[in-house]
């Protein structure tokens, strides 16, 4: 039977490839929305829970423009590794790639009135929840046109009308502002849940467990998502965490353990843990997922482990070869195609690095805006009232 | 002058200007606001300086005022029960207020400045947390994210170091890294400074640490006057506001308006107007340089108090005429001598009024010990009476 369909597929394949070529754009437009089911690649394993089934509904425009957004997300950050190395970003950058399948995954379950808050790890993140490229690389380049204006830099990336809270650099810390999001949210009684996203290593914080203690008291509507990559920094998760369970570690707060590199496993927990959270307070998830690059840029990433390792886990689970093999399988694009989507997605990248280089540098006088509020006459003065002129070269 | 007030506080169009003869009275259009005519130093519409006369009208009101003052007489109470009706009546007003801490429902706060809120506004409005300051304050401050305005209650300062990390770099510093994007509209408040034989980890002064935030204004209140007013100013700022009271002035008793005010966050109060030397003082100092300053008139010395209130940013404005007028100043506070506010304000008087000083800046402080908890030792870590009369005594030679 699969023969039959593989045959009939190439067949239509030749005719359709004779007949007319198909950029992948127009491929991602006119594509399906008709169910498709797909099993995920491992089963959900669940602490206190009955684990969601492994057959996820998706479509084939679900799936074009998971590899899209995949192929983009890769590609900013291989781009942002360029560009730190030719010193236009300075300082921290923190690179997501191989760890995508999250944040596509996660935006194909929810909505933009959902929150998410996560660590410093948030370009990709950034993009999922509505951030254009130009934001991004300007931000990471210091510029005027980036989203936080340039003043905050790779680790602090937001998008308020995107529900996207940061972008924040002290490990752990964002996880009880997650719970004060899910809290408003309880408060305003809008049906709306706050992904709260950490990692292997801010996992052994305390405020972490002080926090999930006080959304499980009350029964706030916030998802806890561990991103467990393996290694904290340069500390291998055994070697950090007497437990490395953390899907368990909530106790009395059930968990998920998700496979972080198929996006369709992904999206179908988030969609469970939505559906959970509303009705009865916190849940946790474990994405088991993995970072190609280092820790930061000044981590080379390989002291701590293997380059067979990484490449093993590149051959073996790279989310986006998972989707495109998921697409060619299933006939909903050929390979030139998905091909042609990865050279536009390139050529999209370089434009936006070209635009962003463009873009100024912010002016002097933005040193003291966005102190304080305006409206009470405190616009960035010492404390003795006098403005500091900072001499810049 | 009142052209140009008038021209300016355009919503308020029944606005009188306050006759200094008595306490201001106004008829209530939209925001009523009490203060002094020289309230903040950029006219808010066109962003320019206004000159301005220095009237001296934000005093504290004494007992003897208030009866012949009001068209009501206004109410006594206690200065615990004066921050529970500001709070009360900022939750009335806006559904988004809510007050968070330890004890603060059910029990109805260890100082009582919260009781019987959570029975009128329910337990989520006014939400008892467990013993977790890192995290509740996180919570508050990912809450005031979304546009909540939440009042978070600190048992004791001393305990809110264990959220210095939360309040230093999300209350303060969030809304500039986001560009803008987010307003951090928070109340941090709660009982600090030196108690009666409390021990060194409570009676913490933490104005001393908080105040290189870039982002909060952190005010202190003394009187019950002054806590109602400034507990609603710092709820309606936009701006993160850390509220300090102290542990020993709850049972002030005092007759506040029955009318509603609101006090600038940035303003100073003059206590008592003089000649001779000025006196910056807060919080509960302010009693004990009130009480130097009974012995110093009866030796012949005219001093000047102000309560500075505004912890960050200094009202420079306030002081720099004192200082023009008397040329001699003392600093009396709770701080430790080391790196407190009143280092920072003697540096910063010195900075902008040099020329006016005759004679150094003298600033007493606690000594920089932990607080010790037999009874004479602690008086001694503490500023007295008699020190500052003796301080005064020698900067007026």
């Amino acid at each position: 039977m699969a023969q039959l369909t593989q045959r009939a597929a190439t067949f239509q394949r030749t005719l359709s490839a004779a007949a007319f070529s198909v950029s992948s754009t127009r491929c991602l437009n006119t594509a399906s929305t008709s169910p498709i089911t797909v099993e995920t690649s491992l089963p959900f394993t669940g602490h206190k829970i009955d684990p969601p089934s492994r057959s996820v509904e998706t479509t084939p425009q679900e799936l074009l423009s998971f590899f899209r957004d995949m192929a983009l997300m890769r590609r900013m950050e291989i781009a942002a590794d360029s560009l730190y190395k030719a010193k236009l970003i300075r300082g921290f950058c923190h690179l997501y790639d191989g760890q995508e399948a999250v944040a596509v995954g996660m935006e194909a379950a929810i909505t933009k009135k959902d929150c998410i808050i996560t660590a410093y790890r948030d370009h990709c993140i950034f993009l999922g929840r509505g951030g254009t490229l130009l934001e991004a690389f300007a931000e990471l380049m210091g510029r005027k046109d980036g989203c936080s204006k340039g003043k905050g830099g790779s680790m602090h990336f937001y998008k308020k009308e995107g529900g996207f809270y940061g972008g924040h650099g002290i490990v752990g810390a964002q996880v009880p502002l997650g719970c004060g999001l899910a809290f408003a949210q309880k408060y305003s009684k809008d049906e709306n849940v706050t992904f709260a996203m950490y990692g292997d290593g801010a996992a052994n914080q305390g405020q972490l467990f002080e926090a999930l203690n006080m959304a499980a008291l009350w029964d706030l509507p916030a998802i806890l998502v561990c991103e467990n990559n393996h290694y904290g920094m340069g500390t291998a998760e055994w070697r950090a965490a007497k437990s490395p369970a953390y899907y368990k570690r909530g106790d009395y707060v059930p968990g998920l353990k998700v496979d972080g590199m198929d996006a369709l496993a992904v999206k179908q927990a988030c969609k469970f843990a939505k559906e959970y959270a509303l009705k009865n307070g916190p849940i946790i998830l474990e994405m088991d997922t993995y970072r190609y690059h280092g820790h930061s840029m000044s981590d080379p990433g390989s002291t701590y482990r293997t380059r067979d390792e990484i490449s093993g886990i590149r051959q073996e689970r790279d989310p986006i070869e998972r989707i495109r093999k998921l697409i060619l399988s299933h006939d909903l694009a050929t390979e030139k195609e998905l091909k042609d989507t990865e050279k536009e997605v390139r050529k999209e990248v370089d434009e936006a690095i070209a635009q962003a280089k463009e873009s100024p540098l912010p002016d002097p006088s933005e040193l003291f805006t966005n102190v304080y509020v305006k409206g009470l006459g405190v616009e960035a003065f010492g404390a003795d009232r006098k403005e500091l002129r900072a001499v810049l070269p | 002058m009142a052209a140009m007030l008038q021209s300016v506080r355009v919503a308020s169009a029944s606005f009188h200007l306050p006759d200094p003869s008595k306490l201001p009275v106004f008829s209530v259009c939209t925001l009523p606001v009490i203060r002094s005519e020289r309230s903040s130093s950029l006219d808010p519409i066109h962003g320019t300086r206004r000159t301005r006369k220095v009237i001296t009208k934000a005093v504290a009101a004494p007992a003897e005022n208030s009866a012949t003052a009001a068209s009501k007489p206004g109410h006594e109470l206690l200065l615990f029960e004066a921050l529970r009706e500001g709070l009360e009546e900022e939750m009335d007003r806006d559904p988004r207020v809510c007050v968070v801490g330890e004890d603060v429902g059910h029990y109805g706060g260890s100082y009582k400045v919260t009781k019987g809120l959570a029975q009128k506004f329910g337990d989520l409005r006014v939400l008892d947390t467990p013993i977790a300051e890192n995290s509740f304050t996180g919570m508050a401050i990912g809450a005031a994210m979304t546009g909540l305005r939440p009042v978070v209650e600190g048992m004791n300062m001393g305990f809110l170091l264990l959220a210095f990390n939360q309040i230093s770099d999300n209350c303060g510093m969030l809304h500039y890294t986001s560009g803008g994007q987010f307003t951090i509209p928070t109340v941090i408040r709660g009982p600090g400074g030196v108690g009666r034989q409390l021990g060194a980890e409570h009676s913490q002064r933490l104005e001393s640490y908080f105040q290189s935030i870039p982002g909060i204004q952190m005010v202190a209140c003394s009187t019950p006057y002054n806590a109602k007013g400034l507990m609603k100013a710092a709820i309606r700022s936009e701006n993160p506001v850390v509220l300090f009271e102290h542990v020993l002035l709850y049972n002030l008793k005092e007759r506040i308006p029955d009318e509603e005010y609101v006090l600038s966050l940035e303003e100073a109060e003059m206590v008592r107007p003089g000649e001779h030397v000025t006196i910056l003082t807060y919080s509960r100092m302010r009693y004990h340089v009130m009480q130097a300053a009974k012995t110093l008139v009866n030796k012949g010395y005219d001093p000047e108090v102000i309560d500075i209130r505004s912890l960050k940013p200094f009202d420079l404005y306030t002081i720099g005429n004192s200082v023009k007028k008397t040329h001699r100043v003392l600093i009396v506070e709770e701080c430790m001598r080391t790196g407190g506010i009143g280092a920072s304000l003697t540096a910063a008087i010195n900075e902008n009024f040099h020329d006016y000083l005759d004679a150094p800046i003298v600033c007493l402080s606690s000594q920089d010990v932990p607080t010790p908890y037999a009874g004479t030792l602690e008086e001694w870590t503490v500023v007295q009476p008699a020190q500052i009369v003796a301080a005064v005594e020698q900067l007026c030679q």
